[in-house]
């Protein structure tokens, strides 16, 4: 054996999970696909009294479009995600993002919603979440809210979520016509949590950039916007010189702390390099013309 | 744990539970009886939840094809498929599995011979010392139920879930390749 013991529990609804929270409440930990719970346990770096199984609950896997977003429910599995033609279609950048999460074999089993409740501080999709101002759905005893990426990512693993609230859905915007996204990283080894990744938002207007947005991972304690390079972009004209500045000046605000894999000026370098393919990258997709 | 017959509570085990009782709120088990099948056997054991799909699949079941290498997920070697797909069952209960379909290695060539994915990884050096062989096989035979003529990014996104520290991945790759080539199905 090797996680701690601990009770299990598999409710079949959300109802009864929200009741299972309130009943066991702090000492209750919810299991989604369990790709960076199980480790935790495995490892007894956690060590929770009743572990809350959702995956029988099917009504939380669901992709649908409802008026100008993609509602994803929060167990959908992310290889769900890959395989979907409408996310592919409707939001490329989670689509390109969610194939660095992992391998296929974790992806079977992780779930969209798990990877943003975990918010592990070099995740892709929490920067995906903060580049697109996704909407979180979260669910507790007395109802629900709708969280902004900047509500809900509150630090190193840590949540707005209390421990008797549960993460649903996730309303990603599907965006206008002539906005490009991409999603760049470099991490040790393919499959390997980034070193650095940053998901870039583009819209364009003629030759101009009308709005950009720019979310990273890998260099603080959650997904990091950096509005000063956002701004400078706007209104710009989208020239190589423009995102090679943009990228400097990302670089520049970006506070990462070093560690065992790259040291915090490595990764600040990296993500000046990487900023400026990802821009490159979305103004192309946007269709804007590159000199 | 009333209305789901894969997952039972040990002190309920053989007893029905009468159709809608009153709805209470389940509690919390430490060991439950879960039935599911495993390479095409129904198996009903009752189980300490703690214990990973892997650990009972060996521990309990005698299944030692399936090994364990990291036991985090990320190795590889303890690989089997779950309805059809590829997963890490260091990384699942056992008690998960209720009322699921498990393949694990020993599933391939259940008589004389072998299955021809594993032929192929014989034929092409897909292994040396073998312990990461059986995730190797497990992913192999996934990928190429769905996709009959894997292009070479599908082959390499899927070797990439598995570590292995003998080959240096060139005959695992080539073996897949002509996997896809001999296996008529």
């Amino acid at each position: 054996m090797k996680p701690a013991p601990f009770r299990y529990v598999a409710p079949r609804s959300v109802d009864e999970t929200l009741a299972l929270l309130a009943e066991h409440g702090a000492e209750g930990k919810i299991l989604a696909g369990g790709q960076s719970l199980v480790p935790l346990l495995n490892m007894r770096l956690a060590r929770p009294q009743v572990i809350v199984d959702i995956n029988g609950i099917r009504s939380l896997a669901y992709i649908r479009r409802k008026d100008d977003r993609l509602h994803m429910g929060a167990l959908t599995r992310q290889r769900a995600v890959e395989e979907s033609a409408t996310v592919r279609r409707q939001v490329p950048l989670l689509w390109e993002a969610i194939r660095f999460v992992g391998h296929p074999q974790i992806r079977t089993r992780g779930t969209v919603g798990g990877s943003l409740a975990h918010a592990d501080p070099s995740a892709e999709l929490p920067a995906v979440v903060a580049a697109l101002d996704a909407e979180l759905v979260v669910r507790s005893p007395s109802g629900e809210r709708a969280l902004s990426p900047g509500e809900f990512f509150a630090g190193y693993l840590t949540t707005a979520l209390e421990p008797t609230e549960v993460l649903t859905e996730i309303r990603f915007p599907v965006l206008p016509e002539r906005t490009g996204t991409a999603f760049v990283e470099v991490a040790r080894r393919h499959g390997d949590f980034a070193l650095v990744g940053v998901a870039a938002v583009v819209r364009r207007r003629d030759g101009t950039i009308a709005e950009a947005r720019l979310a990273f991972t890998g260099v603080g304690p959650g997904p990091v916007r950096v509005r000063e390079a956002e701004g400078r972009l706007a209104g710009s004209a989208g020239t190589p010189r423009v995102f090679a500045d943009a990228a400097r000046e990302a670089g520049a605000r970006l506070d990462p702390e070093g560690d065992i894999h790259a040291t915090a000026q490595y990764r600040r370098e990296v993500a000046a390099v990487l900023t400026r393919r990802a821009l490159e990258l979305a103004w192309q997709r946007s269709g804007g013309r590159t000199r | 744990m009333n209305g789901d017959p894969a997952h039972t509570t040990p002190a309920q085990a053989p007893a029905r539970v009468p159709a809608r009782r009153k709805r209470r709120l389940r509690e919390p088990q430490s060991a439950l009886t879960i039935r599911f099948t495993v390479n095409g056997e129904t198996v009903e054991r009752t189980v300490e939840v703690r214990k990973t799909l892997a650990d009972f699949l060996r521990e309990d079941l005698g299944l030692t094809g399936t090994h364990l290498g990291c036991e985090h997920g990320v190795c590889g070697a303890c690989t089997v498929l779950l309805n059809g797909e590829p997963v890490r069952s260091c990384l699942l209960f056992a008690v998960q599995a209720a009322g699921a379909g498990i393949e694990t290695v020993e599933s391939l060539a259940p008589g004389e011979g072998l299955h021809p994915v594993q032929a192929a990884f014989r034929e092409h050096h897909g292994l040396q010392c073998g312990f990461c062989t059986p995730g190797f096989l497990m992913s192999a035979v996934a990928l190429l139920r769905d996709h009959a003529e894997p292009t070479e990014e599908q082959i390499l996104e899927t070797l990439g879930g598995h570590l292995c520290r003998c080959t240096g991945y060139q005959g695992i790759v080539e073996a897949v390749r002509a996997a896809a080539r001999t296996w008529q199905r």
